[in-house]
């Protein structure tokens, strides 16, 4: 079945997790049990309406300060396809959390509470889907009820989000406006009749007829190798498969490709899908291709087509967004992990912070610490196959570890 | 030769998942239950490696208290497909009175598979242990990372996880510490029924609907087995059609009243069921906070 990944962001007041909730009640998707116990909790809280936030808060840290704090993944499905929402906190510490969502989802909700209009924490949410590129954003602008459902109201805070929208750099977002009431479930699941104004459709019929387009768009294919298989059989004695996932663009048979680094020519002779071959696979396929001659491929090598060469350099411009809480320094040493291959990287300079209410940076930086995102120059010691985030997500994006904790300490978007 | 090869997103995530984990870890292994999400990984494993063997061990952490038609069907698959089985028993940890065995109406070998299974990762070295758990199965796995690191003492710490941007995955540990790897994470249950469905993966006989001897406690249908399930005199035994829509301990599971005799019955079961899966498993039931009080003592 279809899957369609949406990130939801939101402050801990806009009523993220009650609009979750809304949205599993109004799809049938909360089974009988699930429904008692949000009943049974919101009795015993004195509450007179259903709190759905019970049913997203999951950890019971959460429960008892009633926040949401980490990423949770929500299922629901239609008629039409599945849903998979990674909903996460908006305050500003939670930062690292609303890009790890929004780096896989093909939408992204960003709430509004109609009655506070654009506040610091709706610009950085639109930043960092600007930044990472998400196709889809639907601006729901929530609390529709508490300003007496006046298209006035709700006229202003587009203009609000159409200002940001001007300042951000990444012009190919399709941003969608609708007024809601995630605690009555006006125009979420159902049309309200409080905002006859209001020709446009519901959340939920919206996001039925977004086109589900993989997270890492149409680009140059890329196929970086994540194991190589061999059977050592009789039957099989010779066969070296190459295992990975293919990224940007579809592979054939026949296929005149170049393994890198070693820049070796070769065709791609079959591919394999368990017990069937193929004669091409689409971007996104988990395969194992094996090559026309025998040469040298393992782990963390790249083919790609012999006329489609990624960039090659141990020098990297890239804007990255820090998630550790140990600051990110000038000259510091991190393993930096770019899909499936592993190099060493020394931070050269850190040039700037970007401001996420879009004033602007700042270019007087010493470090970047927990939730920055910033401009950053690094220096690998191998050479590293790659695309700019902008032409090729999948290639153009990485992690870096720190050698001490092993953490996931930031991740960076590499830069044209 | 097929022309092309279309790709189901979740087939294709576990895959790479499964990738990493054979391309990052010396000493993988699949915890196997025997269930059917369990079984689901064999086959995703399968397909990762083909034409190789997969490439690890397979781990059943056994209660004792197993449904006996679901060991027949492991050792089946093992022979099968040639895999490599480690048995480890609760059982002897019960014996050499290193664990204590709960007593009384609600008793259950569940909590003191976490014992066994951490002595077997000790005892074999494993550094990445490959789960069948999902993310829809329960609040507190909803926030599970797909590659979830736990220290020396297999626990879970909750508030301090990794990130996971993209698809990339970090595998790095230190010495003592092991990561659970969840492929499975983002399927939902009918995810897997369909995938069962689609590519006619056998699973053992009890998620049928089939004759059963049942008694009845708090709303539930409790498999009556004098040997495995506590039974107070009043409850009495009958006979009923059932079927078993998650599959653990006999002590833990219930039944559920089912007509579905084929797997197109079950899909459609699924499809249309107004109960969670968990709704089933007498362990969640003790508190809102269950599941995840067990995961940070290391249970899986």
């Amino acid at each position: 079945m279809e899957v369609l990944k949406i990130a939801t962001a939101g402050s801990v007041d806009d009523g993220k997790s009650t609009l979750i909730g809304r949205i599993l009640y109004d799809t049938n998707s909360l089974t009988d049990d699930k429904l008692e116990a949000i009943e049974k909790n919101s009795r015993s809280k004195g509450y007179d309406y259903l709190d759905f936030s019970l049913a997203t808060d999951g950890l019971v840290a959460e429960r008892e300060q009633g926040i949401t704090i980490d990423v949770a993944h929500i299922y629901f499905s239609t008629n039409k396809r599945s849903y998979i929402i990674a909903d996460t906190p908006g305050h500003i510490e939670y930062t690292r959390n609303m890009v790890t969502g929004a780096s896989t989802s093909q939408a992204s909700i960003i709430l509004v509470d109609a009655r506070n209009g654009v506040i610091e924490q709706t610009k950085r949410h639109f930043f960092i889907n600007n930044l990472l590129r998400v196709k889809e954003i639907i601006v729901a602008v929530n609390k529709m009820d508490l300003v007496n459902f006046e298209e006035g109201r709700f006229n202003e805070i587009k203009d609000q989000i159409q200002q940001l929208v001007d300042s951000a750099s990444y012009k190919n977002q399709n941003i969608t406006f609708v007024p809601i009431s995630a605690l009555k479930g006006d125009n979420v699941v159902k049309k309200s009749e409080n905002t006859t104004w209001y020709t446009g459709e519901t959340l939920l019929e919206h996001l039925e007829k977004i086109e589900n387009k993989d997270v890492y768009e149409e680009a140059q294919a890329r196929f970086p190798v994540q194991t190589v298989i061999r059977p050592k059989t009789d039957e099989y004695h010779d066969f070296r498969g190459y295992a990975g996932k293919i990224y940007g663009g579809d592979l054939s048979v026949g296929d005149e490709v170049v393994i890198l680094p070693s820049e070796t020519k070769s065709k791609i002779k079959e591919i394999h899908f368990f017990n069937e071959q193929f004669q091409s696979a689409k971007r996104g396929s988990s395969v194992t291709i094996t090559l026309e001659d025998n040469v040298n491929v393992s782990r963390g090598d790249m083919i790609v087509k012999a006329n489609e060469i990624p960039n090659v350099s141990k020098s990297l411009n890239a804007t990255i967004c820090w998630m550790d809480n140990n600051p990110l320094k000038p000259l510091s040493k991190y393993y930096l992990q770019h899909g499936v291959n592993n190099v060493a990287t020394k931070i050269e300079s850190i040039d700037s912070i970007l401001a996420t209410d879009f004033s602007g940076e700042t270019t007087e930086v010493s470090e970047l610490n927990l939730n920055d995102i910033g401009k950053v120059q690094l220096k690998v010691n191998k050479p590293l196959f790659y695309d700019s985030y902008d032409e090729n997500k999948g290639n153009g994006a990485f992690i870096l570890i720190d050698s001490q904790t092993n953490t996931t300490a930031g991740v960076g978007f590499i830069n044209g | 030769m097929k022309n092309i090869l279309e790709n189901n997103a979740l087939e294709n995530e576990a895959i790479f998942i499964i990738h990493e984990v054979a391309a990052q870890f010396e000493k993988p292994v699949l915890l196997f239950s025997g269930g059917k999400d369990s079984i689901t990984l064999v086959r995703l494993a399968q397909k990762a490696f083909y034409p190789a063997k997969i490439p690890f061990p397979l781990l059943h952490v056994d209660t004792g208290h197993n449904f006996p038609e679901t060991i027949e069907f492991r050792d089946n698959l093992v022979e099968e497909l040639g895999l490599e089985l480690i048995v480890r028993n609760v059982q002897d940890n019960i014996d050499a009175g290193r664990v204590k065995e709960e007593t009384g109406k609600y008793a259950s070998r569940n909590m003191l598979q976490t014992e066994t299974l951490l002595d077997a990762i000790e005892e074999f070295g494993f550094d990445a242990c490959i789960g069948g758990a999902r993310r829809d199965e329960e609040k507190a796995r909803a926030k599970e990372r797909i590659f979830s690191v736990r220290d020396d003492f297999g626990q879970w710490d909750e508030k301090n996880q990794r990130p996971e941007v993209f698809d990339m995955l970090n595998g790095r540990i230190d010495l003592g510490q092991n990561v659970r790897v969840f492929p499975i994470s983002n399927w939902t249950e009918l995810d897997v029924w369909s995938y069962i469905e689609k590519e006619g993966i056998e699973i053992p006989s009890i998620y049928f609907a089939h004759k059963r001897p049942v008694f009845e406690r708090d709303g539930l249908i409790w498999s009556a087995n004098d040997e495995y399930v506590y039974r107070e005199n009043d409850e009495l035994v009958y006979e009923k059609i059932v079927r078993f829509r998650t599959v653990g301990d006999m002590s833990c599971t219930a039944a559920v009243e089912s007509n579905a005799f084929i797997i197109e019955d079950v899909v459609r079961e699924i499809r249309e069921s107004k109960i969670s899966e968990r709704g089933a498993r007498i362990d969640d039931k003790r508190s809102e906070a269950a599941m995840e009080k067990r995961k940070q003592q290391g249970y899986f």
